[in-house]
Formats: structure tokens, C-alpha cells, sequence
């Protein structure tokens, strides 16, 4: 076996990646005259030092778990699916007119509904770049992403003409009426010292489920190994009488689905009414959920938390430290995209060398046999 | 149970901390189109940046980059006791409508929007009353009898623009004609300035050779553009006269800048509900300085003023767009 212990491919190569991201980082902090050693604390403080800190880490986690399962479960069949923000703006329509157009006697009830919209509309979104690439060959790549842009301008045109409130100027729909307010955590866990405004609520556990359940679907079920059949090698699928073009939809489907789902966490449980950019770039850091997580639902659910810390205590950074713009917590998110995605190798060859060396050499200390 | 252990401790850390910075100073969040936009948030930024160096004092601010990021960051600066929180756009107005209750003990001020809560502070301005007047000096200096309107955002506020401009423009020139486009419809619509660009100049080819731009940081694209096609430009909210010294006919001075800095000056004492600020209030006005001193022929600017005090008197009464969505001038 030369092959790493999966602890090791799962969690040290990420984290050795996110040091890396952090020290380059800590020097761009430097190179603007700020401490980089404040700028962390104040970044993990403000991340995880409060209830009030964890109530958005764990918010914005919640939308991350699902754009990452969509990103993975659509990466073990080779497809990338780029356009999870186009997809969970759709689901955020979804939601927002099963909530808006029936009078719900309880939450429990709309959310399932609402689950059940936010997945269709999501689905659907990406079900006519996956019917392009398996009927036509269309890359996958390009549709998505220009998907995403006519999901925008789609969005735009019926929050502006059909959902706008009479009277109101903002592009928005109107608030969700009391009954379909969600459990937040204050709700659930007032133990836990979260406030009645923290933004954390139900679909939290949601995105547990999902987790979970993309697990189940990937390593636990024929349709599961057939869609990695699929991703591994094609050909090799095909003479095994895999059906490529039911695989490529059936995979972008439940990838469009979940990336849907996060809507009942951005505009169900939190801003409860549709605006125009509810996703606010979760699409795209799925990408990098899913890169870093390796595809497997622990993984995305890790790096998920861990990208919820960045955004959560990159804007608090931006709070205490005015230095430090916008965009310089930007710079932070891509050097850590840019560790763990792109210079993968990078980290991955040494460490594969070093634990083929610790190996060779545990062999020859133990006596000959 | 390590991550109930940081929860618990982290609540108590949260309770401690929030009561250690109770006594903090006021804070102010801009709108999408950034703080220096030159214009409406700028004005917002001018105004407490005033206030900071009369009294040495500090405030906390945010700038917005996205729609769904209002609430947090409203919350943001309640939590950290910022009072008063003043926030610079109508388009928060929904998102505060529902967090104003849960922070009873800070006052929320929204310019150009009012919100109904006990602790808000709600301005709004006349700006059709100050439209009226930049729309005579544009009326009067225009030679083709055309005149351009560029909008950001299209709503009704930015309508209120267009129409008082309208009513100006043919009160100095009953035979004008005023060629109104909009930018876009949502906050994106603020910061746009290659659009505004492309529209001033489909205005010019019209034959426009004055160009309104209410837009925000938008408007920089359209003072550009009229600029380098050797036509006047009307900036809005700050003084944009100086963007390009001798060809900017004026700016409609929209004094978020004062909305602001009272704001700020009131600090703990400030009073609730809804503040008008229009000519009589010096809310609203045009702009004279020394780089538009000689666009403003003498005649101009008596007409100009003496319309701003038949304005106050009441006299000539500007049609509001927003009293009944109609404006009585046709714009094309």
C-alpha cells in the first residue's frame, strides 16, 4: 500500500493548506501595517468567541453544507457544476412563493413544502444544462455559469415587476407572514446563550440530514456507485450497461436540488422575504467547500464550518479594523481557495512522500519475518 | 463537550462585552454604491467626517457590498452600542422596520425613508423643490431646447428627481423638451457608471446639451461623458461642481451631509419621527461656486432665487411624483 491513511488525505492536507493560506495572508495584513496576530484574534474571536459570533459562522456554514453536497455529489460524477448560485437563487424563488401565496397553519408544515420548491426549482435550474451536456455535449462549465447569470436577470424581472410590494422601492418581496418564522436557535437551544436575533435556526439540521444523507446516497447505494463508476471512467461505465445520459441527469439533478435547499436557510430562516442577492456568493464558495472537503460529506461539512469562520470573522475584521477593506477579506477566502484547490499537489506530494518514507522505515524496524 | 464549553463561555464573554461598550459613539452604514460615490453616500461620509473633526470624536461605519448583508450589519453596530445608528438609504427600510424593536434602547435614523418605530428618526427630503430650481438653470442655459435626465435607480424617489427637474425646465423654457432615462432597476443601478456614460451620450445624440444625472456613483460616469462631448452637466446630492471645474452647470445639492452631522451632534438626545428637510430648511439647493461662477450668468441666478423664495412662500407649488405617481411635464 502506498497510499496515505485517509485521516491524513481528509484532514492534515486541508489543514496544512489552510496554514499556509493563513501565513500568506498574515503577510498581505503586514504589508497594509496591521498586526497579523490581532488581525487573526479578532478574526477567530469574533468568529467563535460569542454566541452572537457563532450564530453566523454556523449561519453562513448552513448555506455552504448545501452548496458543497451539490458541488460534491455533481463532482463524483465528473460534472462541475458551477452554477449553484443561479440554482439556489431559483430555490430561494421557490420558497418564497410557497410561502408567500398559502396561508400556513405551522412552520413545520411550509418548511417541507418549502424544502420540497426549493429542490424542484433548484433541480430544475440545472436540469437544462445537464439534459445540454448529456444529449448534446455542451460543457457542462459553461452552461452553469451562464445559467446563473439568466437565474440573476430572471430573479431581477420578478422581484421588480411581479413580487415588489406595492408602494415599496426596494426590489424585494414582502416579509413571510409570523406562522412560517423558523425555530432559530435561540428557540431550540436558549442554553446556549444565542439571542432571539441570531440568524442560525432549523436549517441547520437540515444541512446535518443532507450531509448524511449524500453519504448514504454516494457509498451506500447502486445509484451511488454508478454515479462514481460514471465520474472514475465513462467508457468503463458504459460497457458495464451505465446509462451515461440517466447518470449526467439524475447527478446534476440532486446537485441542483441540494444547492436549492439552501434557501430555506437564507431567505426562509433568516431574511424572510426574497432579495435580490439572497445567495451572496455561497454558490461559488461551495466550489471551494467541496474542493477542500474532497467530495465526501464530512469533509464538506468541516470546510463548510471552516469557510462560515472566514466570512463571519472576515466581516467582523472589517469591523474592528477599518484598515482592513472588504476586499482584503476577499484576498484571504482565495488564498485559502487558492492552497487548497489549485496547489492541492503542492502540499499532497511531500506528505505523500514523507508517510511512504515513515512506512518504509517501520517495515525495516520490524524484524524480518 | 468542548464546543458547549466555548458556547457557554463565549455567551458570558458576549454579556460582558456588550455592556463594556454601552457608552460608544454613533455609527453610520452607507448604501450599495460605496462610500465615495462623490455623491449621495459621500455626502453621508462628509457629514460625519465633519462631525468627527469638530468634536474629536469617533464613529464606526460599514459599507454595504450586497442587499442581504443590511440586517447583519445593522444588527452589527446595535449590538456593539453604537447610538445613534444612522443609516444612508431608503432601501434599508423594511430590514429596520423589524430590528428596530429588539434594540429599544438605540435610535435608528433612515434617510429617505420612513419607518414607523418609536426609536427611529426618519428624514426625508423635498428634492422635487431643489430639482425645480437646477431644472431652470438648465432650462435657461440650454441652447438646443432639449435637455437630459439621468435617473439610478428606478423608483418613485428618484422620480421625485425627474419630475421637479421637468417642472423647472419648462417653467425657464415652456418649449423645452426633457429626454429622461433611468439607469437600472435595482441598488446595482447606484454604481454604474459605464451605463450612465452610455446613456448620456444616446441623450447627446438626441440633442441634449444639458444632462441631470440623479443617480449616485453613476452620475460620475455622466459628468464624464458630458464632459469630454463639450455639453453641461448637473451633478446631485454633493457639490459635484468641482469633478469638472467650468463644465458643470451646478449640482442639486441634496445636504445629507447636514442630516448626518445633526444626527451625530444630537447623539444620545436625538428625537424620533419624521424630519422634512426642503428650501426653506436649506435641505435642498443648487450649487455656486468659483468653477461654475461663470456658467451662472447674473439673470440665471436671480430667477433661480427668486423662484426659491416664491418656492418657500408658496407660490409656486412643485408637483411632488410621489403624492400621486404622475408628474404634469411629459418626459421622453
Amino acid at each position: 500500500m502506498d497510499k496515505m491513511p485517509k485521516w491524513a488525505d481528509v484532514i492534515l492536507i486541508p489543514l496544512i493548506s489552510v496554514i499556509l493560506a493563513l501565513l500568506v495572508s498574515g503577510l498581505v495584513v503586514l504589508y497594509i501595517g496591521e498586526s497579523p496576530v490581532e488581525a487573526m484574534q479578532i478574526m477567530v474571536r469574533g468568529a467563535m468567541g460569542s454566541a452572537y459570533g457563532w450564530g453566523y459562522t454556523l449561519f453562513y456554514a448552513t448555506n455552504f453544507i448545501f452548496t458543497g453536497l451539490a458541488v460534491a455529489v455533481a463532482f463524483h460524477a465528473r460534472m462541475f457544476n458551477i452554477g449553484g448560485e443561479g440554482q439556489a437563487a431559483l430555490g430561494g424563488l421557490g420558497v418564497a412563493i410557497v410561502c408567500l401565496s398559502v396561508p400556513w397553519p405551522h412552520w413545520s408544515l411550509a418548511l417541507l413544502v418549502a424544502c420540497g420548491a426549493a429542490a424542484i426549482f433548484g433541480a430544475a435550474w440545472a436540469a437544462i444544462p445537464a439534459y445540454l451536456q448529456a444529449k448534446r455535449g455542451s460543457h457542462i462549465v459553461i452552461t452553469t455559469i451562464m445559467f446563473n447569470f439568466i437565474a440573476s436577470a430572471l430573479l431581477v424581472y420578478l422581484l421588480v415587476n411581479v413580487f415588489r410590494v406595492p408602494g415599496s422601492m426596494a426590489p424585494e418581496t414582502a416579509r413571510f407572514a409570523d406562522a412560517v418564522h423558523l425555530p432559530n436557535a435561540a428557540d431550540i437551544a436558549p442554553w446556549l446563550g444565542f439571542r432571539s436575533s441570531t440568524p442560525l435556526n432549523i436549517s441547520f439540521l437540515l444541512a446535518l440530514l443532507a450531509c448524511f444523507l449524500v453519504w448514504m446516497l454516494i457509498w451506500r447505494t447502486r445509484l451511488g456507485y454508478e454515479i462514481r463508476a460514471f465520474g472514475h471512467s465513462e467508457t468503463a461505465a458504459v460497457y458495464a450497461g451505465i446509462n451515461p445520459v440517466r447518470i449526467i441527469m439524475i447527478a446534476m439533478l440532486i446537485s441542483g436540488g441540494l444547492a436549492g435547499l439552501m434557501a430555506t436557510n437564507s431567505v426562509m430562516g433568516e431574511a424572510e422575504r426574497l432579495v435580490i442577492d439572497n445567495v451572496q456568493g455561497a454558490g461559488f464558495v461551495g466550489i471551494a467547500v467541496a474542493l477542500m472537503g474532497r467530495s465526501h460529506p464530512v469533509g464538506v461539512f468541516l470546510a463548510a464550518i471552516l469557510f462560515g469562520v472566514l466570512y463571519q470573522g472576515g466581516a467582523e475584521l472589517e469591523f474592528e479594523m477599518p484598515a482592513v477593506s472588504r476586499e482584503m477579506i476577499v484576498v484571504i477566502q482565495a488564498l485559502v481557495i487558492l492552497f487548497t484547490g489549485a496547489l492541492d499537489n503542492m502540499v499532497r506530494m511531500p506528505m505523500e512522500k514523507l508517510f511512504l518514507s515513515l512506512r518504509r522505515r517501520d517495515r525495516a524496524d520490524s524484524p524480518a519475518e | 463537550m468542548s464546543l458547549m464549553k466555548s458556547l457557554l463561555g463565549a455567551a458570558a464573554a458576549t454579556a460582558l462585552s456588550v455592556t463594556a461598550v454601552l457608552a460608544d459613539g454613533p455609527a453610520l452604514v452607507f448604501d450599495l454604491g460605496g462610500k465615495f460615490d462623490r455623491s449621495f453616500n459621500e455626502a453621508a461620509f462628509n457629514g460625519a467626517q465633519r462631525w468627527a473633526e469638530e468634536t474629536g470624536g469617533e464613529y464606526r461605519e460599514i459599507e454595504l457590498q450586497s442587499d442581504a448583508q443590511r440586517e447583519q450589519a445593522l444588527r452589527r453596530l446595535a449590538e456593539a452600542g453604537s447610538n445613534p445608528v444612522v443609516m444612508a438609504g431608503f432601501a434599508f427600510g423594511s430590514v429596520l422596520d423589524t430590528i428596530a424593536p429588539d434594540y429599544p434602547e438605540t435610535t435608528f435614523v433612515i434617510i429617505d425613508s420612513v419607518v414607523d418605530q418609536p426609536n427611529v428618526q426618519s428624514i426625508i427630503f423635498q428634492e422635487h423643490e431643489g430639482s425645480f430650481l437646477v431644472g431652470m438653470l438648465a432650462g435657461m442655459a440650454s441652447e438646443t431646447g432639449v435637455v437630459g435626465f439621468v435617473g439610478g435607480m428606478d423608483i418613485p424617489l428618484i422620480s421625485r428627481f425627474g419630475c421637479g427637474y421637468a417642472q423647472g425646465v419648462v417653467a425657464a423654457n415652456p418649449d423645452a423638451t426633457v429626454i429622461a432615462n433611468m439607469t437600472g432597476t435595482t441598488p446595482a443601478a447606484w454604481n454604474d457608471p459605464v451605463r450612465g456614460g452610455e446613456l448620456t451620450r444616446g441623450q447627446i445624440a438626441q440633442g441634449a446639451d444639458v444632462v441631470y444625472a440623479a443617480a449616485g456613483g453613476t452620475g460620475v460616469g455622466v459628468l464624464q461623458t458630458a464632459a469630454d462631448e463639450g455639453i453641461l452637466s448637473i451633478g446631485v446630492d454633493s457639490n459635484q461642481n468641482g469633478i469638472h471645474p467650468g463644465q458643470v452647470l451646478t449640482s442639486m445639492l441634496k445636504r445629507v451631509d447636514v442630516a448626518v452631522y445633526n444626527a451625530f451632534t444630537a447623539g444620545d438626545e436625538i428625537e424620533t419621527g419624521v424630519t422634512v428637510l426642503g428650501l426653506a430648511e436649506d435641505g435642498v439647493g443648487y450649487a455656486l461656486d468659483e468653477n461654475n461662477a461663470e456658467l451662472i450668468t447674473p439673470e440665471m441666478q436671480e430667477a433661480v432665487d427668486a423662484a426659491r423664495e416664491q418656492i418657500i412662500a408658496g407660490e409656486i407649488v412643485v408637483h411632488n411624483f410621489s403624492d400621486d405617481g404622475t408628474c404634469p411635464v411629459a418626459m421622453q
